[in-house]
C-alpha cells in the first residue's frame, strides 16, 4: 500500500514502533482515521526533515491580518483555524495532533515570499495554508517550489498556473465564469453584456474569458463595453451613466475592495434598479456585502462555488460550528469555504500517500475526494485544482444569498484554456 | 459611441454627466479642503489626512448603530447630528496629535511627512483592532439613497446632491472664517510673520492648534458625507489621500481660491474623459496633464505673494 511498508526497517524505528506501524498500515484506508489507536512511526510518514514527531505535526497559515488585504483574508484565516481544530478533535493526521506557525504577510508581497520562507527553512511546515491575492501567490510561488513545499491556497483566481507545490481550492477562472454566463443567457435572454473590472491580473483575465465566451461561444450575444478602474476607485457616476446610455441587458462586474462599496452605493443612488437591470458578478461574496450593505445590491446575481445559505448536510454543520468559533454575526463566504477545505484534503491527501513527505502529498493529490465539503462534493484534479459545481445566487437584502441554480456536474477545472486566451 | 443614439437620449447623458462632474467636484473639493488649510497655513504635510477622514466615517458608524438601536423613530435625520460629532471627533482627535506631536516639528516640514505617515499607520491598525478588518456597512436612511426623477431618462442621485450642500456650506464657512473673522486673521498673521505676530500678541501656539483642528475636523466631516458614495474601513483613507494632495498641490498651496479651482478642473476633466476613455486611462490623461502644467507653473494654479 505504501512503498514504505515492503521496504527495509529504516534505521531509527524500535522494533516496537515497527511492529506497530507494520500492524496499522493495512488498517488504512479502511477505517476513519478517529478509529486508529496508533499512528506510523515518525520514521515512515517523514523522510524530508519535516516538522512531525510521533504525536505533532507543524503546518503554516500565512495570510495578511494587518494591511489593506486583512479585510478579505481574515474569514480564511478563520477557517483553517476552525479545520485544524476539528481535525485534532478528531485524532489528528496520522495520529498526530496538528500545531500551527501563524505569519502575517501584512498584505505586502515580498513579506509574503519571506514569511513563505521562513515558514519552509526554519519551522519545516509539512503543509502551508495561505494567500489570497495572485500577486502574493506569485510571490511565494518559487519559494515553495524552491524549498519543496506544499501550499494551499483558496482563492478563486485567474487560472494560467499549476505547479506540483500548489493545490488550488478556489474556482480558476473558466469554472466560475462560462456556467454563469451560459445561464444568464439561457434564463434572462441576455443579448448584449457590459464588462467591468479593477485594473489588474484578475479581472482582465477573467473579463477576457468571459468575451470570448460571449463573442465566440455563444449565440447572439455580444459585448457592448468594458471598462477598468484603478484598485480603490470610488468615483462610478461616469460610467454607470455610460451604461445608461448603452444599456446593456447584463452588466458583468468583477470590481474588488473598497471600490465595491463605492460602485454598488452610487449604483443605487443613480436609480439603477438591480431587480430590472440584470447585473452579474463574480467577485462580492457574503463578506464584501457586510461592506456594501445589504440593501444597496439585493437582486444582484452572483456567480461562484459556495454561498452561506446553500441547503446540504455539510453546510448545516459547518454554517454553527463556524459561528460556534467565530461569532454568531460572522459570515461566510466563497474563499473562506474554499480555505476550509485546504486543511481537510491535506488530511485526505496524507492518509492517502500514509506520508507527509511533499513529493508524495503532491503525487496522491489527484483524486483525492472530500464527501464533507461544506459545498457538496470536490476531488482534486491532476492539475491540482478542483472539480467542483457552480453555482448562481441572488442577493437578497439581508445580505445572503439564494442560491437558484447550480450546474448538474461538477465543472471540470482547466487553468489553461485553449480558445480562452 | 454616440454614434445611434436619440437626440433626447444624448441630451439626458449629457445633463446627468454634468451633475456628474459637479459631484465631483464637490468631492474633491470637500475632501482638499482640510488639508488645504492645514499644507496651506501651516506648511505641515499631513499623510494622515486620510485617517482623519475615516474617523469621521466611523463615528457615522457608530451613531447610526446607535439610533438603530435606541432613536429608529429618528433614524432619518440621524445623519445630520452624525456629521457634527464626526467634525467634532476628528478635531478634537486633530488638537491632541498637534499638541503631541506636530508643534515639535514646524521648522522640519520634511519630517512632518514623515511622523504624519508613521501616524497614520497606527490609526490604520488602531481602527482595525476596535472596529475589525473588515468593512463596516453605514447603513443610510433610505431617503437618502434615492434618486429624483426629474423626467424618463434624466435621474439625479440625491446624495450626490447632498454632498453638494455639504460642500457648499463648509467651503462659505471656512471663507468666512479665514477671510472675515477676527480669528481668521490671527490665521493669515501668524502664516505670513510668525515672529511678528508673536510680538503683536497674538498666541502662536494656539493659533496653530485650533487651524490643524479645524483642518481634521473638516477632514472629518468629509468622511462622514463620503459614508454615503464609499466605504468604510481602517485603510479605506488611503483611497483619498493621492486626489487629495493632487488637488492641493495643483491648486497652489496657500490658496483657498486655487483648492476651488482646481477641484474644479480636475474633476470636470476626469469626469468626462472617464466618459469617453477606460476609468484607468483617464486617471492617465489627467495625471500626465497635471504633470505637464506643474512643470510650467510650479508653484500651481494660484500663488499667494507672501513675505518670505
Amino acid at each position: 500500500m505504501s512503498e514504505n511498508a515492503g521496504g527495509p526497517p529504516p534505521f531509527s524505528a524500535t522494533r516496537r514502533r515497527l511492529l506497530q506501524g507494520m500492524a496499522a498500515l493495512p488498517a488504512l484506508g479502511l477505517l476513519p482515521s478517529a478509529a486508529r489507536a496508533d499512528a506510523p512511526p515518525t520514521s515512515v510518514v517523514n523522510t524530508t526533515g519535516l516538522a512531525v514527531t510521533d504525536d505533532t505535526v507543524t503546518v503554516g497559515i500565512l495570510h495578511s491580518v494587518t494591511g489593506t488585504m486583512a479585510i478579505s483574508e481574515t474569514g480564511s484565516v478563520e477557517a483553517e483555524k476552525l479545520a485544524i481544530d476539528q481535525i485534532n478533535a478528531q485524532g489528528g493526521v496520522l495520529g498526530r495532533k496538528i500545531k500551527y506557525v501563524q505569519e502575517d504577510g501584512a498584505s505586502d508581497w515580498p513579506t509574503f515570499a519571506e514569511k513563505a520562507r521562513k515558514l519552509l527553512v526554519q519551522d519545516k511546515c509539512a503543509a502551508v495554508f495561505g494567500c489570497w491575492t495572485s500577486a502574493s501567490r506569485k510571490a511565494v510561488l518559487p519559494v515553495f517550489e524552491q524549498y519543496n513545499g506544499m501550499l494551499y491556497y483558496p482563492t478563486f483566481y485567474e487560472g494560467l498556473e499549476q505547479s506540483k507545490n500548489v493545490i488550488y481550492t478556489g474556482q480558476e477562472a473558466t469554472q466560475q465564469i462560462l456556467a454563469g454566463l451560459d445561464w444568464v443567457t439561457r434564463e434572462k435572454g441576455a443579448k448584449t453584456f457590459y464588462l467591468l473590472g479593477s485594473d489588474y491580473i484578475w479581472p482582465r483575465t477573467s473579463n477576457k474569458i468571459a468575451r470570448k465566451h460571449i463573442e465566440n461561444h455563444m449565440k447572439g450575444t455580444r459585448v457592448v463595453g468594458e471598462d477598468y478602474f484603478p484598485l480603490g476607485h470610488t468615483q462610478f457616476n461616469s460610467v454607470i451613466n455610460k451604461m445608461k446610455l448603452v444599456k446593456p441587458d447584463v452588466i458583468y462586474a468583477i470590481i474588488v475592495g473598497g471600490s465595491n462599496v463605492a460602485f454598488y452605493k452610487q449604483l443605487k443612488a443613480a436609480g439603477v434598479d438591480l431587480n430590472k437591470q440584470t447585473l452579474m458578478t463574480i467577485s462580492v461574496t457574503e463578506d464584501e456585502i457586510l461592506g456594501i450593505g445589504g440593501e444597496n445590491i439585493a437582486g444582484a446575481y452572483a456567480c461562484m462555488k459556495y454561498f452561506q445559505s446553500l441547503k446540504n448536510p455539510n453546510n448545516e454543520k459547518f454554517v454553527p460550528a463556524f459561528k460556534k468559533m467565530w461569532g454568531e454575526k460572522s459570515v461566510i463566504g466563497d474563499v473562506t469555504q474554499a480555505a476550509y477545505l485546504g486543511p481537510w484534503l491535506w488530511l485526505l491527501t496524507a492518509e492517502k500517500a500514509n506520508s507527509f513527505d511533499i513529493d508524495k502529498i503532491a503525487a496522491a493529490s489527484p483524486g483525492v475526494e472530500f464527501k464533507g465539503a461544506p459545498e457538496g462534493y470536490v476531488r482534486i484534479h491532476e492539475n491540482h485544482h478542483l472539480w467542483s459545481r457552480t453555482r448562481v445566487g441572488r442577493a437578497r437584502t439581508d445580505g445572503q444569498y439564494d442560491v437558484i441554480y447550480e450546474t448538474a456536474d461538477l465543472m471540470e477545472p482547466n487553468p489553461f484554456p485553449v480558445g480562452y486566451q | 459611441m454616440l454614434m445611434g443614439y436619440s437626440f433626447a437620449d444624448l441630451g439626458a447623458i449629457f445633463a446627468m454627466q454634468g451633475f456628474a462632474g459637479l459631484v465631483l467636484f464637490s468631492v474633491f473639493l470637500l475632501m482638499a479642503l482640510g488639508l488645504a488649510i492645514i499644507f496651506g497655513q501651516m506648511g505641515v504635510i499631513n499623510m494622515a489626512h486620510g485617517e482623519f477622514m475615516i474617523l469621521g466615517a466611523y463615528v457615522t458608524f457608530i451613531v447610526s448603530k446607535l439610533f438603530a438601536t435606541f432613536l429608529p423613530a429618528a433614524f432619518a435625520v440621524y445623519f445630520f447630528l452624525a456629521i457634527v460629532l464626526a467634525f467634532f471627533a476628528s478635531a478634537a482627535l486633530g488638537m491632541v496629535v498637534e499638541w503631541l506631536l506636530i508643534r515639535h516639528l514646524y521648522r522640519r516640514p520634511l519630517d512632518t511627512l514623515l511622523a504624519t505617515w508613521g501616524l497614520s499607520l497606527i490609526l490604520q491598525q488602531v481602527y482595525r483592532s476596535i472596529f475589525g478588518a473588515r468593512e463596516v456597512g453605514v447603513e443610510l436612511p433610505s431617503w437618502m439613497m434615492g434618486s429624483l426623477h426629474l423626467s424618463e431618462s434624466i435621474e439625479i442621485p440625491i446624495n450626490g446632491l447632498i454632498v453638494m450642500a455639504i460642500t457648499t456650506l463648509i467651503t462659505i464657512g471656512v471663507y468666512y472664517l479665514i477671510f472675515r473673522a477676527p480669528w481668521g486673521r490671527q490665521v493669515r498673521a501668524v502664516m505670513q510673520n510668525r515672529t511678528m505676530a508673536g510680538a503683536v500678541g497674538i498666541d502662536a501656539g494656539r493659533v496653530d492648534r485650533l487651524t490643524f483642528a479645524l483642518g481634521c475636523g473638516i477632514a472629518g466631516a468629509a468622511g462622514s458625507a463620503f459614508t454615503m458614495i464609499g466605504s468604510t474601513s481602517p485603510t479605506a483613507g488611503q483611497l483619498y489621500i493621492v486626489d487629495t494632495f493632487l488637488v492641493v498641490v495643483f491648486g497652489g498651496a496657500q490658496s483657498l481660491i486655487g483648492t476651488i479651482a482646481s477641484a474644479f478642473t480636475i474633476s470636470q476633466a476626469r469626469s468626462t474623459m472617464e466618459f469617453f476613455l477606460s476609468g484607468s486611462m483617464a486617471q492617465v490623461v489627467v495625471l500626465l496633464l497635471v504633470v505637464g502644467i506643474l512643470m510650467l507653473r510650479p508653484q500651481g494654479l494660484f500663488v499667494l505673494k507672501l513675505r518670505r
